[in-house]
């Protein structure tokens, strides 16, 4: 109804106005249909035998046997928890770190020191997951500085493979994630503790409120709208962060802990040839995607906090 | 003692220790941040086949540049490298340029789709097909086995539109309005007046942008494996890490290891050489990314 209107208001004189804008917006809008709405056509073929010989159109339609088949693959329902367990533990333990370093760092008084160590803070950032992946190998390869650590520690007799052990995985990938995304992450925290209003931490001073007072009842209250948004924002995305890392390190020892939906997918889509059963699985990991999102929002919502629709 | 002492004494104590306590914490960070990155670089400069005695910390033993010669004279590393900074500088220009442009038509105020083209856009960023369609997809368009895959795919994104137009919505709308009274089209007013104001936010994008495509691997590694020309820089270091871990024990290592050079130190050459170009440009773009991430990534 609200479009109809609006309808109303557009004149020929306001289109031959914005002419250019029109053009352009067709030109990506062209562009966005191509590359983000056409693929999901392809989710036809998680309800068919998808042969590429039939193509979209003429293979068999089965219904929802390939979702049956995905779930009666005990693989899979492992894919599942893996997915989430490195999921939630990433997040939270990147959540917490991140504000934790945020604050400390807030603390510190001298400036060139805090701009040195933020500076470097980023630099993980940039590398990619090829390279960190690379780094964790060395520092916990049986020669690696890690082992070395630990032998001279006497915590350790004898060297151990940390990629052997599947009980080792998921903190090695949590580290992983806590190592290269802290400094990135602590920016925006940061810069929220800026925007807090001075004068809350002078009369918190006048009260003879020490520096845990002051941090409780004044930094982190502050910045208790951004930590929402922003964890907000990142539970949608808990299982799209289960790819590259998971792909990299893992091996045939770790492979019950290690692997993912993505891995799953990809491995049955792109290197079996069944495109039906990735397709499946993409759209399962799809579906619950927005429906964390959902209700993440409806629990915001409900606590009167931020949230995104 | 401490007993006998005021209270605002005894605060202080306690602020003293965590001072000290915050400040170790510091220096721990930041030993634990750079030690792999200098470890890295220390090995590249050392001998190979010293190297895997192990000990070889901050400082190289035994120097050498044997191992970057021996980088620089393989051939699939070398295309890798054009491979990757041409569709840096490519991606991150027709990024750009498209973003710019549907950011500043959905931040027209009076632009009479504004609405129905922001909810377009959005709707990317939560739902998409998934690796299985969007492969069939470029193969379809012929975008396999193409240096355009690189490119062409992730020219708009969503998130990187939202920043710009953030940052857009807060040029004071006047502006626009005197350049209007003055005769200009749309098309000079996004070159002439706001483009030149969104410098800061331009220069965010196209940072991210241009990570994003240093970066990548998976692409090529997905669409463009059977391409040996096209290869990115990352994916030759991809291979090189799973030769090197495959290899297992050192002594095996060491066997193979013709003359002075081993895989591992082969490979902290090219790690090296791969994040040079990065570490020496993000120390000076810090004021850029910062305040993008501050206007992106809270307010949408």
């Amino acid at each position: 109804m609200a479009s109809q209107e609006k309808k109303k208001n557009i004149t020929w004189k306001e289109i031959k106005k914005q002419k250019v804008l029109i053009i352009w917006s067709l030109v990506l809008v062209i562009y966005g249909v191509i590359f983000y709405y056409l693929p999901l056509a392809g989710w036809a073929m998680a309800f068919q035998d998808y042969k590429p010989k039939n193509g979209l159109f003429h293979s068999a339609f089965v219904g929802m046997d390939k979702f049956k088949q995905l779930f009666s693959d005990a693989s899979f329902i492992r894919v599942i928890r893996n997915t989430l367990g490195m999921g939630v533990i990433n997040l939270i333990v990147t959540f917490v770190m991140a504000i934790l370093f945020a604050i400390l760092l807030n603390e510190v008084k001298s400036n060139g020191g805090k701009k040195t160590v933020q500076t470097i803070s980023y630099l993980p950032h940039f590398l990619s997951w090829i390279i960190v992946t690379g780094i964790l190998h060395d520092a916990l390869s049986s020669t690696g500085i890690i082992n070395e650590l630990l032998l001279k520690f006497h915590i350790l007799d004898q060297p151990l493979n940390f990629f052997a052990h599947p009980k080792f995985f998921w903190p090695i990938v949590a580290f992983a994630n806590v190592w290269k995304e802290t400094g990135w992450n602590a920016i925006i925290y940061l810069s929220a503790i800026t925007a807090i209003d001075p004068s809350l931490y002078e009369a918190a001073n006048m009260d003879g409120a020490g520096r845990w007072a002051r941090i409780r009842y004044v930094t982190l209250p502050g910045i208790k709208p951004t930590i929402m948004i922003l964890l907000l924002m990142n539970v949608g995305n808990v299982l799209n962060a289960g790819f590259e890392i998971q792909y990299l390190l893992g091996n045939g020892l770790v492979q019950s802990v290690s692997q993912t939906i993505d891995i799953y997918v990809l491995k049955w889509g792109i290197s079996q040839n069944d495109f039906s059963i990735g397709t499946a699985a993409g759209i399962f990991k799809s579906f619950v995607s927005i429906v964390l999102i959902v209700i993440a929002n409806q629990i915001a919502k409900k606590n009167g906090e931020e949230r995104l629709f | 003692m401490e007993k006998n002492k005021s209270g605002k004494i005894k605060t202080s104590v306690w602020d003293k220790v965590f001072v000290v306590c915050n400040t170790l914490f510091m220096v721990a960070f930041v030993i634990i941040t750079l030690y792999p990155v200098l470890n890295t670089l220390a090995i590249s400069l050392n001998d190979g086949t010293d190297a895997l005695r192990g000990g070889i910390y901050l400082w190289p033993r035994k120097w050498t540049f044997k191992n970057y010669i021996t980088v620089l004279q393989k051939d699939n590393l070398i295309t890798g490298a054009y491979i990757t900074v041409a569709r840096t500088i490519l991606g991150t220009l027709l990024a750009l340029v498209a973003n710019a442009i549907l950011a500043f038509i959905v931040s027209r105020k009076n632009f009479i789709f504004k609405r129905s083209l922001s909810l377009f856009w959005v709707v990317t960023m939560y739902v998409n097909g998934g690796m299985i369609p969007t492969f069939l997809l470029y193969k379809n368009l012929h975008l396999t086995n193409s240096f355009w895959v690189y490119v062409v795919p992730g020219m708009v994104s969503a998130f990187n539109m939202l920043v710009i137009r953030t940052y857009m919505a807060g040029i004071p709308d006047s502006l626009e309005e005197s350049a209007q009274l003055d005769g200009a089209g749309y098309t000079t007013i996004f070159v002439k007046i706001i483009s030149p104001l969104c410098k800061p936010v331009y220069a965010t994008v196209a940072l991210f942008v241009a990570v994003g495509q240093w970066n990548s691997w998976f692409d090529a590694m997905l669409y463009n494996r059977m391409s040996a020309h096209l290869t990115t820089l990352q994916y030759e270091l991809m291979k090189l890490l799973s030769s090197v871990t495959n290899q297992g024990t050192s002594a095996e290592a060491m066997k193979n290891a013709a003359g002075t050079v081993t895989p591992t130190s082969v490979r902290a050459a090219a790690t090296v050489l791969t994040m040079l170009p990065i570490i020496c440009l993000y120390p000076f773009l810090q004021r850029y990314f910062v305040t993008g991430l501050t206007i992106g990534g809270v307010k949408e």
